[in-house]
């Protein structure tokens, strides 16, 4: 019916197997691979295919959402995994083959979408179309006949029309046997085609910003300790992972400082004590203007600030410990974030202590807000507050490797060079300090001491420039979705013929464009509208 | 005060179980009985040269607009499995409430307080439809479904009234879930219609042999015609679950989309559904072609409910399950 949609389409005139296939030149043959690329059968076999190649990514660990999980695969399935890296089966959604299918998909798209938006743009320029000679063969065909005058009785039917939002032609014309005949024209629903292009459109729309999106923007990470600040600046996160066109300039200046942190557990219900129901970071955040503000980073409320929008995302215990030589001298003094291992915060942590001591020294232990001992004997943590604080610590002497100039986690420690002096291999056991507690390094080595503990909170830093983009495009493809799918677009003839003893015959017709469950029903309605303002009574 | 809501809840919810399983088995005597009541049809289609084919098409054709008469045409059977379906959807709903009560937020944080939802908003969404389309003879397949995930949920999923986690604190957790069971809803009848769709259309392939209650239900054409428009309102349900999963996924996580199993599977669907929409404009892809389309995408939303959710490693993790 309409030139501008693929020749598979189901509205398209079915292709005429009489017809023989031209010999094609270079040109010929681009056409033709156009042709195959914008055909609804590719757009299907693409879709199909996306959804197909979207399923490893689920099956395997990525690593963009869950790197640890990919190097546990490489330890679990050493034969298996240089196979599937290879295939880039670790990075499905960034992969070469995932990436090609989208873009073709895109591609085959837009090849559909620019066609019909010029064809539509003329549609919705020009007058309903001639009425066809015969309507009897098209959709809800009624005809009445009628004491009345032909060219009055379109034009109210015209009128009725045009009341129900149709746009409307007359066209006057003889039937083959000389009888006058008057017909009306109707036709609405331009919006259906509109919502069509609309989502379509939309859906490229997003693929374009989520590409800049990823480009211009950034995320960063960064432990805060109560009492501790962060000032935006590349230095001072813990990582950080910029877009392809990321320039540090983009980072507004801006000082966000922990003053409080504050988690509530549950304490009434039986079934789930100890179980985290709130959690605020009370920050106090200074702007390049000098302005001091105070907010509340919940997990489900971000802060925006500088063009960022920061997100609460952890929280744990930070141990201030403070470690003097024997000379009582303070060497090393810190809030060391513990990450927590479970839901009641048994929490694993490092100290380095690299200066101020005979040898350098670093401790690897646990720190538990609620010490409680399992029948194994092991310590666990009973609850996620601090009512029986315990940091139990391994010692460790000899090269912390901080000199190699190798970039260390400051959340393990390598111990292979290193001597224990402290813990379940060396003579004395391991540290045991509850706070306000000082005990005695071994070898006189100095004291360490629990002097408080602190919370931490992590923050998600995230600068994304095309996000108001992203969710324009998704509220228009709601929007295109709705009007596409729902909005019946029709036809609608009534014809008035005079006849030989003077009375009139009236018809009336529908032709669907697209979709239109409900035509037969609509053209009986306007065929009963219509008679009844007439005063004649229907008999379809 | 808590622990009663919350028996109650459970008390209801075997109730209603108990009375799905009677409806169910009316459903299932009803369509036995589509099977044996129409003989005319059966007698005509079956047994008869292909001579008479002419004559067979003419009588199918009165007994397929049977059903589209009215309530008046209802079995003995019918009446009481829609009145049952009623009753244990009452029961249903009125559980959910009471979990929703004793919780103090919208009950579908875990697996169980899904399961009782979904259950109760597919049923909802399948008497409700009737007042659109006489769909009744799905009842034996949305009835027998539900009470299976609910029976499912109930004996292993079952955990007592916990708060909700900060994570969850939010109220896109009623938009985005509730939306998405509603979907679910939409294309659970459209599976369901694609599904019979198939076999009828094997039946008329095959000149009207073939399970007789067939001859009851609307032809393929028809059937095909109600899936699409169901599964047409569940893909505008599934876009907007898309979004506000991502909306509130910001908000939450700070990105709106990072391919976490849920998300990748939620897509899968969502671009199934969409072929399946395609395909309904591509030519020779109309009948059985989709039809199976959109039974593939509803056996990937159920995978995406329950193996998803219980083997696969993910943000979406329920609480304790």
């Amino acid at each position: 019916m309409s030139s501008s949609r693929p020749s598979d389409h189901i509205d398209s005139a079915a292709p005429d197997p009489s017809i023989a296939q031209p010999k094609l030149g270079p040109i010929g043959y681009l056409r033709f691979f156009w042709r195959q690329l914008t055909s609804m059968r590719t757009a299907l076999f693409l879709l199909l295919l996306l959804a197909f190649a979207a399923i490893p990514g689920s099956l395997v660990a990525q690593r963009s959402s869950d790197p640890n999980g990919v190097i546990q695969y490489r330890v679990d399935h050493p034969d298996l995994y240089p196979i599937l890296d290879a295939l880039q089966v670790f990075n499905t959604y960034t992969s070469v083959w995932f990436s090609s299918i989208y873009l073709l998909l895109f591609v085959s798209l837009i090849g559909c979408i620019v066609p019909r938006s010029i064809h539509h743009y003329g549609a919705l320029r020009s007058r309903p179309p001639k009425t066809p000679a015969r309507l009897n063969r098209l959709a809800g065909y009624t005809a009445v006949n009628a004491e009345t005058d032909a060219a009055s009785a379109v034009d109210s039917a015209r009128a009725h029309l045009n009341k129900l939002r149709y746009r409307t032609e007359l066209y006057p014309s003889t039937t083959r046997d000389g009888k006058a005949s008057f017909s009306v024209s109707a036709e609405r629903g331009y919006l259906r085609e509109t919502g069509n292009l609309v989502f379509h459109t939309a859906l490229v729309g997003i693929l374009v910003s989520v590409a800049i999106g990823g480009s211009f923007g950034y995320s960063g990470q960064r432990v805060v300790v109560e009492g501790q600040k962060f000032v935006n600046v590349l230095g001072d996160y813990d990582s950080f992972n910029p877009g392809r066109f990321f320039e540090s300039d983009f980072l507004e200046p801006y000082r966000i400082s922990l003053d409080k942190f504050d988690a509530t557990y549950e304490l009434e219900n039986t079934q789930a004590i100890g179980q985290a129901t709130d959690y605020s970071a009370y920050v106090t955040t200074t702007t390049p203007d000098g302005e001091d503000k105070t907010a509340n980073i919940k997990v489900n409320g971000p802060l925006a600030i500088g063009g960022t929008d920061v997100f609460l995302l952890g929280n744990g215990y930070a141990p201030t410990v403070v470690i003097r030589d024997p000379e009582g001298t303070v060497v090393w003094e810190d809030s060391t974030p513990f990450l927590p291992q479970d839901a009641h915060l048994t929490s694993l942590g490092v100290l380095k202590v690299p200066d101020g001591l005979a040898e350098q020294l670093g401790l690897v232990g646990f720190f538990y807000p609620t010490a409680a001992k399992l029948p194994s004997g092991a310590l666990t943590s009973g609850f996620p507050e601090l009512l029986d604080p315990l940091l139990t610590l391994r010692a460790f002497t000899g090269d912390l490797g901080l000199d190699s100039g190798v970039p260390r986690s400051v959340y393990q420690l390598a111990t292979d060079d290193m001597t224990e002096i402290a813990g379940s291999n060396a003579d004395t056991p391991a540290l045991e300090l509850r706070p306000g507690q000082v005990v005695d390094l071994p070898n006189g080595l100095g004291t360490i001491e629990l002097t408080e503990v602190k919370r931490f909170a992590s923050f998600d830093i995230h600068r994304d420039p095309s996000q108001i983009w992203v969710l324009t495009f998704a509220i228009l493809i709601l929007a295109g979705l709705f009007t596409g799918l729902f909005i019946p677009r029709r036809r609608v003839w009534v014809k008035a013929t005079d006849n030989a003893d003077g009375s009139v015959t009236l018809e009336y017709a529908g032709l669907a464009r697209g979709e239109d469950p409900r035509l037969e029903a609509a053209v009986a309605d306007i065929a009963a509208a219509h008679s009844k303002q007439l005063g004649l009574k229907v008999e379809p | 005060m808590t622990l009663t809501l919350e028996t109650t809840s459970l008390i209801a919810v075997y109730s209603a179980m108990v009375v799905y399983t009677f409806a169910f088995i009316a459903f299932t005597v009803d369509l036995a009985r589509r099977s044996a009541a129409e003989p005319v049809a059966v007698a005509a289609s079956v047994g008869q040269s292909a001579a008479t084919s002419a004559r067979t098409s003419v009588l199918e054709k009165t007994t397929t607009d049977a059903p589209t008469d009215g309530p008046a045409r209802m079995s003995r059977a019918m009446r009481m499995a829609m009145g049952f379906t009623i009753l244990g959807w009452v029961l249903h709903v009125v559980a959910v409430v009471l979990r929703g009560f004793a919780a103090g937020y919208a009950p579908w944080s875990n697996m169980y307080g899904f399961a009782i939802t979904a259950t109760a908003l597919i049923v909802g969404v399948f008497l409700f439809v009737q007042f659109w389309q006489d769909l009744k003879f799905l009842g034996a397949y949305i009835v027998g479904f539900c009470l299976a995930f609910l029976g499912l949920a109930t004996v292993n999923f079952y955990v007592a009234v916990a708060p909700q986690p900060p994570a969850l604190q939010s109220a896109w957790l009623v938009i985005h879930v509730f939306v998405a069971i509603l979907g679910t809803a939409f294309f659970a009848l459209g599976g369901g219609l694609s599904v019979v769709q198939l076999l009828q259309s094997r039946r008329e392939a095959r000149g009207g042999e073939g399970m007789a209650f067939l001859a009851t239900l609307p032809n393929a054409q028809k059937l095909e015609n109600l899936a699409y428009r169901l599964i047409l309102v569940g893909f505008v349900f599934w876009t907007f679950t898309l979004i506000a999963g991502a909306v509130w996924a910001e908000r939450a996580w700070g990105r709106y989309w990072g391919w976490d199993t849920k998300e990748v599977w939620t897509f899968i669907i969502w671009t199934i559904f969409a072929g399946y929409i395609h395909a309904r404009a591509t030519r020779g892809w109309r009948g059985s072609r989709s039809a199976w389309l959109a039974i593939i995408g509803f056996a990937a939303v159920m995978f995406n409910f329950t193996v998803v959710n219980l083997f696969f490693k993910g943000l979406h993790a329920y609480s304790g399950l």
